[in-house]
């Protein structure tokens, strides 16, 4: 926890840290979108932030792998230590970076390659040549990301001849396959059907004994049906962070209170 | 606390607590009249308790069903779902002071079948005009939402709680001066136990509101926490 009184910060979490943000602020052209952020994201749990359009969710989260460092003009200050390294240091090579901390968007986005091949793509470009090592690694992955019974028998089809659910699995399987320690999923099903979107949620329950998983969501159900702590954001502030079962039945501010009780603030 | 951006949903959670005030308007009525219709051995006051009951259970299944509605449909969340949680529990409660009325009433009617008795024991008449000030605070706790009145009659049950075991003491020991009255006597306690369950059910709907209003639970709590 922070020692800043100042600014909202986390309860303490009761398990290892997965990710440690120290107040981090981001700005560009003038915009401050992330005000001096302090977040302790527990380690393989599942986390997540909600709160309204524009108020820095994704933004947040597209710091834990430095997908902001695209946008011209941003200044990031403070730091976000990933199993005690910052990943803003200079001398972090960026792509083992989003190795160890994949992402998934809210649009599945396959190559237009087979099953198979998007899934092996990330462990290729590591150097790993073996067939059967490939096989071996790619089942494993679409086994975790339960698409495998589904696809075993068609791993050579295009990734685009499945539906939308199915892609969204396949993008989990390939960002899993190259083992990474943390998962940020970015409104992982709001582009999907009910059924897929539970099949998704329940997959997120079953992966988080092995990685620190953070959701981004505007489906405040999902929050409180997938995760264990949820951080609320407006205004690029961390307004509330707490336990899940907490933060859903007894919010502490008002903010809270009023967002997820469909308020008017 | 602010509105909703769904006025319908509004709507919905004020329609809730209007009919569950109304329900209470009904149950205190009950009360009223049983207690009096035992004191004052009446028995037209006591048959018109036990016809109303009937009109409590249907608006105790009508509130039920409403408010499963909007769990199902609105989902609430924090002090929306208290909100609700706390309406559905209260309306057990008040079905069941409504049960007690009508078990009073059904006495009054039974005693009254073998003639009209030559005492009241102890004093049901001041527990009578206790629990319906305590089931009245209570409602206007709730009505208003407010914990510290809540707290009040919480504290308030004590005082019913002594005036059962009073009336249980005299009437106990009556019982061996005078054995032919021991059936009287019996339902007296009866009665007074009705009252005492009673104290309870309004006490209950007090610490509702206060799990309302801070979210803590203060069931089974001492009342120096309150």
């Amino acid at each position: 926890m922070s020692e800043q009184t100042d600014t909202p910060s986390a309860s303490p979490p009761p398990t290892e840290i997965g990710l440690r943000v120290r107040d981090l602020s981001l700005s560009y052209d003038n915009t401050t979108a992330l005000k001096r952020i302090n977040v302790e994201i527990p380690k393989h749990h599942v986390t997540a932030f909600i709160g309204p359009s524009g108020c820095g969710k994704s933004t947040l989260l597209r710091c834990f792998n430095r997908m902001n460092d695209l946008i011209e003009g941003v200044e990031i200050n403070g730091t976000i230590e990933l199993e005690g390294e910052d990943v803003y240091a200079a001398d972090v090579d960026v792509a083992e970076l989003r190795r160890r901390v994949g992402m998934v968007f809210q649009r599945p986005n396959p190559f237009p390659k087979s099953i198979y091949e998007n899934v092996a793509y990330g462990l290729k470009i590591q150097g790993e040549a073996s067939t059967a090592s490939l096989d071996e690694r790619v089942e494993w992955a679409l086994r975790s990301a339960a698409l495998w019974e589904e696809v075993r028998d068609r791993l050579d089809e295009s990734a685009l001849s499945l539906s939308g659910g199915q892609q969204q699995r396949l993008v989990i399987a390939r960002a899993i396959a190259v083992q990474p320690s943390v998962l940020l999923l970015d409104e992982p099903a709001s582009a999907l059907d009910p059924i897929s979107t539970l099949k998704i949620e329940e997959l997120v329950h079953q992966l988080k004994s092995d990685y620190t998983i953070v959701i981004v969501t505007h489906n405040m159900q999902q929050a409180a049906r997938v995760s264990d702590f949820t951080a609320f954001l407006n205004l690029g502030e961390l307004v509330e962070y707490g336990e899940t079962d907490t933060i859903f039945r007894y919010p502490k501010e008002k903010s809270t209170e009023d967002y997820i009780t469909g308020r008017y603030g | 606390m602010s509105r909703h951006i769904s006025e319908q949903y509004d709507l919905e959670l004020g329609a809730i607590r209007d009919q569950l005030m109304e329900m209470g308007g009904l149950v205190e009525q009950q009360v009223q009249d049983a207690g009096a219709a035992y004191v004052t051995h009446d028995m037209s006051m006591a048959q018109e308790v036990r016809q109303r009951e009937r009109r409590l259970n249907a608006m105790e299944i009508a509130l039920d069903d409403q408010c499963v509605a909007i769990i199902a449909r609105r989902q609430p969340a924090a002090s929306d779902l208290r909100n609700v949680i706390g309406v559905m529990k209260a309306i057990t409660d008040l079905e069941r002071v409504g049960d007690e009325a009508n078990r009073i009433a059904k006495m009054t009617l039974q005693i009254l079948d073998q003639g009209i008795p030559a005492h009241q024991y102890g004093d049901l008449r001041g527990m009578h005009q206790s629990v319906i000030a305590m089931l009245n605070s209570a409602l206007d706790a709730f009505a208003r939402v407010n914990p510290e009145a809540a707290a009040e009659v919480i504290k308030a049950d004590e005082a019913v709680d002594d005036a059962y075991d009073a009336i249980v003491a005299r009437c106990t020991e009556d019982m061996s001066a005078q054995p032919e009255e021991i059936k009287h006597l019996l339902t007296t306690i009866w009665v007074a136990r009705s009252f005492e369950r009673i104290g309870d059910h309004a006490k209950n709907m007090c610490e509702y509101v206060i799990f309302q209003v801070q979210g803590r639970d203060v069931r089974h709590q001492s009342k120096s926490s309150l």
